[in-house]
Parts: C-alpha cells; sequence; structure tokens
C-alpha cells in the first residue's frame, strides 16, 4: 500500500487530473451504456406490448 | 465478357457527355476547393508548398465523392439499373464498368487541372509531375473504392453525407501514400517506394472492390 | 458443440440461453474489474519512471485491445451471416457494433489523458493514435449506415459488406500510417520501462478480461433486444410478452 492518506490517493502522485479524468469518463461510458441497455430491452417489451394489445382489439 | 464492360463505359460517357452540367460542377468544386486554402493560409510559397499536395489530394478526394452519390442513382431512378442487373452478364462486370467510367469523367479532368493547381502551390516542375502521376495511379482507386460506398447507399435519405462518412476512412492509404510521394520528391529522396505502395493498393482495390460493389447493389437494389 | 449447434443458433433458444448466460458474464465482469483496480491501485507499486500517471493503462490497453478485437468479432460474424445466411450472425454484428465503438472512443479517451502529463501533448499523430482514430470512424460509418437503412434485412448485409471491406482494410490503414509517421518523423510512443512490473501486468491481464466480459454481457443484452423485435411475430415472443 503506497497512499498514506485518502488525500494522497486523490493526488495519484499529482496526477490526480489524468488519472481520474481517465477512470470518471470510462465508468460514465459505461454505466450510460448499462443504462441504455436496459431502457432499451425494457421499452422494446413495453412498446411489443403495446401493440400486441392494439393488434388484438 | 469484357465487351458488356466496354459498352456500360460508353453508355455512361454518352451520358456525361449529354449532361455536361454535372460534370463540369464536379471539377470546379475540386478547383475551388484547393484554392481556398491559400486565401484561409496565406500566401507563403513555402508553407503552400509544404501543403499544397496534401490540399490537391484532399480535395481530389472530397471531388470524387461528390459526384459518385449519383453514380447508381440516376440509372436506378429510370429502372435501367434493374434492367442490367437482369441481364445474364455478371453484376461485377458492370459495377467494374461504372467505376472506370467514373475515372474516366471525373479523374482524368482532375490530372488536367492539378498542375495549374501545382503553380498556385510554387510547386517546382518535378513535384507537379510526381502530383499527377500520383493522381493518375490514386484516382482509380478512389472510383472503384467509391463505387461500392454508392452501391451500399443507394437510395439512402442523405446518401451523399453517408457516403463520406463510410468512404472516407478507406480512402487513408491512397491519401498518404500519394501525397507522401510529392512530399518525398521535395524532400530530394524520391518517390518510387511511394508510388509503387499506391499502385500495389490499386491492384488490391481492383480485384475486390468490383466484387464487393456488386454484392452490395444486389443487396441495395434486392 | 457441433450436435447442438443448430439448436442454439436458432433466435428463440438463443434468446433463452443469452438471458441466464448475461448475470454470469455481468458479475463475472464487475468482480474481474474490481479485482484488477484492487491489484492496480493498492498493489502495484508506483512506476519509477512515470510515477502514477501509469495507472491510467489499466483501463487504456484492455479498452484499446477491445476496440480492435470487437471490430474482428464483427467482421467474423458479418462472414458467417453472409456465407451461410444465418440470421443470428448479423444480430450479433450489430449488437457488437456500439460496444465496440465505444471501446474505442475511451481508448483514445484514455490515451489523451495519458500522453498529456508523459509526452506533454494530448494528442500526436503516432501510428497507433491515428489508426485508433480511423478505426472510429469506421464504427461510425457502420452505425450510420445501419441507422439510415429501414429495411432490415438490407441494413444487414449491407453493414456486413461495409465491416467486411473495412477489416480488410485496417491493416494497410494501420500501415499506411506507420509509413507516413516514419517519413514525417512524428513522435513515436512506445510504452516507456521496458520490462513492465508482473504484478501491473496482472492488473492489466484481469481488466481485460473484466473487458472482455462486459462486452458479452453488452453484445448479449442487446441482441437479446433485437430478437425480440425481429421475432415479435412469433409465438414464444407472444408467450413471453403475456408473462
Amino acid at each position: 500500500m503506497q497512499w498514506a492518506s485518502l488525500s494522497d490517493f486523490w493526488a495519484m502522485g499529482g496526477y490526480g487530473l489524468y488519472v481520474w479524468g481517465s477512470y470518471l469518463v470510462t465508468f460514465a461510458a459505461i454505466v450510460l451504456e448499462i443504462i441504455l441497455l436496459r431502457h432499451g430491452h425494457k421499452d422494446t417489451l413495453r412498446r411489443l406490448r403495446r401493440m400486441r394489445r392494439w393488434e388484438e382489439q | 465478357m469484357l465487351r458488356f464492360t466496354l459498352t456500360v463505359i460508353r453508355r455512361d460517357l454518352l451520358l456525361a457527355a449529354r449532361r455536361r452540367g454535372d460534370w463540369i460542377t464536379s471539377q470546379f468544386f475540386f478547383v475551388m476547393v484547393v484554392s481556398m486554402f491559400p486565401l484561409g493560409i496565406g500566401a507563403d510559397p513555402n508553407i503552400l508548398r509544404m501543403i499544397g499536395p496534401g490540399v490537391v489530394w484532399v480535395a481530389a478526394l472530397l471531388a470524387s465523392l461528390l459526384s459518385l452519390s449519383r453514380l447508381f442513382a440516376d440509372d436506378h431512378r429510370d429502372g435501367s439499373l434493374e434492367q442490367m442487373l437482369l441481364s445474364p452478364e455478371p453484376t461485377v462486370l458492370l459495377t467494374l464498368g461504372k467505376a472506370l467510367a467514373h475515372w474516366l469523367i471525373y479523374g482524368i479532368p482532375l490530372l488536367i487541372i492539378t498542375p495549374v493547381l501545382g503553380i498556385q502551390f510554387a510547386l517546382p516542375g518535378e513535384a507537379i509531375l510526381i502530383l499527377v502521376v500520383s493522381l493518375l495511379i490514386g484516382t482509380p482507386i478512389l472510383s472503384l473504392l467509391g463505387s461500392v460506398g454508392a452501391a451500399l447507399t443507394l437510395g439512402l435519405r442523405g446518401g451523399g453525407v453517408l457516403l463520406t462518412l463510410l468512404i472516407l476512412p478507406l480512402y487513408v492509404p491512397a491519401l498518404i501514400f500519394g501525397a507522401s510521394a510529392v512530399d518525398a520528391t521535395l524532400a530530394g529522396t524520391g518517390a518510387e517506394a511511394h508510388l509503387s505502395l499506391l499502385a500495389a493498393f490499386l491492384v488490391m482495390c481492383l480485384l475486390i472492390s468490383p466484387w464487393v460493389a456488386a454484392a452490395a447493389l444486389r443487396v441495395s437494389v434486392e | 458443440m457441433a450436435f447442438n449447434l443448430y439448436y442454439y443458433a436458432a433466435p428463440a433458444t438463443f434468446y433463452g440461453l443469452a438471458g441466464r448466460l448475461i448475470p454470469w458474464f455481468a458479475w463475472g465482469s464487475a468482480v474481474l474489474a474490481a479485482i484488477g483496480l484492487y491489484i492496480g491501485f493498492f498493489v502495484a507499486p508506483t512506476d519509477f519512471q512515470q510515477g502514477e500517471a501509469y495507472r491510467v493503462i489499466f483501463i487504456h490497453v484492455p479498452a484499446a485491445w477491445m476496440g480492435m478485437f470487437i471490430y474482428l468479432v464483427m467482421a467474423f460474424w458479418s462472414a458467417i451471416g453472409l456465407a451461410f445466411k444465418t440470421r443470428l450472425s448479423f444480430m450479433m454484428a450489430r449488437a457488437l457494433a456500439p460496444t465496440g465503438a465505444m471501446f474505442t472512443f475511451i481508448s483514445l479517451w484514455t490515451g489523451a489523458l495519458w500522453g498529456k502529463p508523459m509526452w506533454g501533448t494530448w494528442w500526436v499523430w503516432d501510428a497507433r493514435l491515428t489508426s485508433t482514430l480511423i478505426l472510429l470512424f469506421l464504427y461510425i460509418g457502420i452505425l450510420a449506415l445501419w441507422a439510415a437503412i429501414d429495411d432490415r434485412n438490407r441494413g444487414d448485409k449491407a453493414g456486413a459488406l461495409l465491416t467486411l471491406i473495412g477489416a480488410v482494410n485496417v491493416p494497410i490503414i494501420y500501415f499506411s500510417v506507420q509509413w507516413w509517421n516514419t517519413l514525417h518523423q512524428g513522435a513515436s510512443i512506445k510504452p516507456s520501462g521496458t520490462s513492465m512490473d508482473e504484478i501491473m501486468l496482472a492488473g492489466m491481464l484481469i481488466m481485460a478480461a473484466a473487458a472482455w466480459f462486459y462486452a458479452i454481457a453488452a453484445a448479449l443484452t442487446r441482441v437479446r433486444t433485437i430478437i425480440l423485435e425481429r421475432e415479435r411475430h412469433t409465438d414464444w415472443v407472444k408467450r413471453i410478452l403475456e408473462q
């Protein structure tokens, strides 16, 4: 373990902006994709159900 | 067999001779795009000489894309494309003929205009010669790869911009080998290696693109 | 496997199979990422040349690998689809593309953030960076083509053809960019530190495995949505909708 304190950890030896900038954007991109995937699947199910109900009437 | 290809080429040349407006627009586009660069960058001959080959090459890519979006579209609209696809001749001969006709109509005139543009960019005579040679080898590549894009985007909305998105990345090797041939001449290291790589890329495109374009055309018209 | 390949290649069975596999890959990815990040931040020592900035490597290299690898897998599915007319192959290619583009983007982004402190610039026209950028352009072209084509069958095949001609072109593009790079004596980025510390390598490989699992989970989720959409008139989808 090379971090003396939490602020030491955030500072990343002076490279905090670059390291956390990389990880933050990667994390955001993946979270966004997961949300879109889930939303897309649920949305499709809902839409197909609605279409089906409409067809049956 | 090749008779069919020749017929396709002759037909396109005749049509182009009749619709001269389209043809001239594309050539003027090329000249104007190239001429904008000195206005945007400044008239220092050293800088112009440095960017000249690349600018002419990029303008040639854009000019070819501009005319390629209509490569199959006119024939598709009047139904003659379907007739040609129904003929017993292999589709690959059609796409080959189409690409070659495009090169004759839109590529060759660029070669004739280029020396004038080279003078605008303060290029020495030898470099202009190599620039023309690189375009001579390179413009058929643009027509061949472009015919794939034109077949894929046939009849789609926003086809022109879409064609640019699809095909521009594939043009990268031609652009690099072509423009660097001229750079090498300017630097005095000789252009042979670059030109042979460009020629190798041309052979590869000649062997592959007509087949892919034929498959794409069949998918699009189906 | 061969005896039941056709069984699983049928969209109806694949839908169920994918649904059962997704949690495994998703949780596997999460666990691997947790281990990889723990190694990356708490076990791996400070690099003697790059200081702490090298820790970007744990996402940068896996993302760059996945960006390229997913394109190859797409090309594989495209070829299979065109050769054997299997519906599922085209759906797999479509399901992979957005994730591949995302990883390519991440590799460019993290590359820029790594390059700034190390080489003093966000971007250099280095052979590897430039060809990654062009790879991203290829992904964008394919996605744009799919978006523009409404007809499903035409979109499948057109996208597959474009993917394949891109795949043939990628090595040539890489070579040409390298050629151009040596000619213009641009900066060439090489991972500094000739031998990588073993624990760093381990962290990176675990992160790569996490990215791999994640890509599989994402692609399977997307392919399930595509299957539902396409098979909406079949009885088995109707049964699922009634649940």
